[in-house]
């Protein structure tokens, strides 16, 4: 019998539905053409022009201040409610669960509108600060979930075995439990940095001026024109994300063998 | 010998339900204690009481004397095993040893001494730089017993150390558990399920039952004088004879009206009267089992019986024979040539005999009505 073909076929759609405009975008990004469209050579001078455009490196500047506050203060917190859900079986824990479950599957729009809505209702000046809270916001709970997944496999008797062997609270955290759990909540602060880099639709909301994170302000330049910077920002953009996925995917995998 | 933990009238309750019973009991410094009982009995929670996981709701617990009942677990000189290990996966097997006496701070040289000594008992010296991961499951069990031994406990528990292996691997880890216990001098505390580890490794088991301890004593005690009909079931195998007392013969003996067995003698484990109603336990292997009709002195007793089955294993030949309307369990070891006389075989009538002092009255205890006939030996 020969081989089907249909499971080439699929793969080549896929990769043509995801990667074509990638790799479109790509290309422009080294076209010497003004507008784009028809090659007329190769050339790095999009990419030189965004190192000299100062909006951009202010806009970036905001991105990892946003990324990195957040994800520090995300993965603490996440690390604890996952910790606190995993241990717990209360009513009280059922309710947070759900509490902490909802921004995973309420769009994205609504969480944008009711955090704004929030801050002009306590009167509080829309700035890098309330974009950073608002990204903790959902961000908690992408790491909550990760870590808790874990811990499915976190075996609770390890910190008995501590106890008993008379270890305080301190060497049962930074000897055990981190040494344990440092491979999943690493992976819940990678998600947590790449969500917050890539998000727009909530930073468009709640970003006041000159806070705009990097996705807001490629936003605002596609309607002032200059396509081929944009391709060039995009493909650096895309380029730092991807990095951060792949090594974080790597650290989930290599769990710890118990 | 001296105990070195006394557990007087301690209770557990989760929520409703009372886990641990009144349970009161004392081990000796030195000895192997076992903790036996079905799946659920309140054993590990009494085991993780002693150890401090749990506090016990009432009741104490002295460790040498000294009441430890309200004590977290690192300050208790009392060391786990865990069912599944529970080695740090993330340490060497070296450094999981080494981690009790780096949590107390020692010396690096002392613990490098300790771990190597360690090292020599559990006979583990090549593998002490792999991860748990790579080593078998009775290699990890002896790097969780060095991990705890090398604390210098007063006592060693154990929750079921051996649920987790093999057949093969569990006797043979049984035979070095024992031989670790004699090179240490431990005491330890065995929590199983199994009758036969609690028989073969320690000096005196409690039985337990639905958190209560149902009977205390050394392997012989509870097996040839079981209290309860609980212990008796749950100790290898017996039959079950529940009668009415008809007459008392002497101070020692009686005779029991069993309905549809008839009249049988048995020695009184405990003082009775005339028309009490009480339960026989007789063990397997106490008949004699014969084709010709013995001729046996009064103090023996004499049915006649037909084979039902047969079950031959080997050493020893399961027989179970209808007798008046009980069936009953008969175990024949293989101590005679096996073509020295025809062999017994299916629907063959038979004679069983035993002695009236192998039969034991049970006190029928924990309310046990001992008129309701045994599912296994009722017709
Ligand atoms: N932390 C707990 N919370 C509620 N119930 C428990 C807890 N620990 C044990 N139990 C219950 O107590 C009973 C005895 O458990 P356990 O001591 O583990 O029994 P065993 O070790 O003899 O199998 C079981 O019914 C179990 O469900
Ligand atoms: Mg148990």
């Amino acid at each position: 019998m020969k081989p089907s073909r249909v499971p080439l076929y699929t793969t080549l759609a896929v990769l043509a539905f995801l990667y074509l405009p990638i790799v479109v975008m790509t290309v422009q990004s080294f076209n010497a053409a003004r507008y784009g469209g028809e090659w007329k050579g190769f050339t790095f001078s999009w990419y030189a022009k965004l190192f000299e455009d100062r909006s951009i490196w202010s806009a970036t500047r905001n991105t990892l201040v946003v990324a990195i506050s957040c994800t520090a203060v995300s993965t603490i917190i996440g690390s604890l409610a996952a910790w606190v859900l995993h241990r717990y079986r209360t009513r009280l824990q059922r309710l947070h669960y759900l509490v902490t479950y909802a921004p995973l599957v309420v769009p994205d729009i609504l969480m944008g509108i009711s955090l704004l809505l929030f801050y002009v209702n306590l009167k509080i000046l829309l700035g890098l600060g309330t974009v950073i809270l608002a990204h903790v916001t959902f961000c908690i709970s992408y790491v909550a979930f990760v870590v808790l997944g874990r811990l499915q496999d976190f075996d609770y008797s390890l910190v008995e075995a501590a106890q008993d062997l008379g270890a305080g609270w301190g060497r049962i955290v930074f000897r055990v439990l981190l040494p344990v759990l440092g491979p999943g909540i690493l992976a819940g602060a990678m998600l947590a940095f790449t969500l917050s880099v890539d998000d727009f639709v909530i930073t468009f909301f709640v970003a006041g001026p000159g806070s705009s994170t990097l996705p807001v302000h490629i936003y605002s330049m596609i309607k002032h024109g200059s396509t081929t910077v944009i391709n060039a920002l995009s493909v650096l953009f895309m380029t730092v994300t991807f990095a951060v996925v792949v090594i974080s995917q790597f650290f989930s995998r290599n769990r710890p063998v118990h | 010998m001296e105990s070195i933990l006394e557990i007087k009238t301690v209770n557990k309750a989760f929520g409703a339900q009372r886990v641990v019973r009144d349970v009161s009991l004392s081990v000796k410094r030195g000895e192997v204690f076992s903790l036996l009982g079905p799946s659920g009995c309140g054993k590990t929670t009494l085991l993780r009481m002693i150890a401090g996981f749990e506090r016990p709701d009432s009741g104490s617990i002295l460790l040498d004397g000294t009441d430890v009942a309200q004590l977290p677990p690192n300050r208790r000189q009392v060391n786990t095993v865990f069912q599944n290990y529970a080695l740090f996966p993330h340490l060497s097997v070296a450094d999981n040893i080494a981690f009790g006496l780096r949590a107390e701070g020692k010396p690096k040289i002392e613990i490098q001494e300790e771990v190597h000594r360690m090292l020599d008992l559990i006979r583990m010296h090549e593998h002490a730089h792999k991860k748990p991961s790579q080593i078998s499951g009775g290699q990890k069990q002896r790097v969780a017993i060095a991990r705890a031994l090398i604390k210098k406990p007063k006592i060693l528990l154990l929750d079921e150390p051996l649920a987790a292996l093999d057949l093969k691997l569990r006797q043979h880890m049984l035979l070095e558990l024992d031989r670790i216990h004699d090179e240490v001098g431990i005491t330890f505390i065995y929590v199983t399920h199994d009758q036969d580890e609690a028989m073969s490794l320690s000096d005196h088991i409690a039985i337990m039952n639905e958190g209560v301890i149902e009977q205390l004593g050394t392997p012989a005690e509870v097996y040839e004088l079981p209290k309860s009909r609980f212990v008796a079931e749950f100790i290898g195998d017996t039959n079950l004879f529940p009668g009415k007392v008809a007459s008392v013969e002497g101070s020692d003996y009686c005779h029991l009206e069993v309905p549809g067995l008839g009249k049988i003698l048995a020695y009184q484990d405990r003082p009775v009267a005339p028309g009490e109603n009480v339960t026989l336990s007789l063990r397997p292997e106490k008949f004699n089992l014969s084709r010709e009709k013995p001729t046996v002195p009064s103090i023996q007793n004499l049915l006649p019986g037909v084979v039902d089955t047969i079950i031959y294993m080997g050493s020893e030949t399961r027989y179970v024979v209808r007798c008046g309307e009980f069936k009953l369990n008969v175990l024949r070891q293989h101590n005679r040539c096996l073509l020295e006389e025809k062999p017994i075989t299916w629907e063959d009538s038979v004679w069983l005999t035993w002695h009236a002092d192998d039969g034991n009255i049970l006190q029928s205890t924990n309310g046990t009505p001992a008129t309701t006939p045994n599912a296994d030996s009722a017709p």
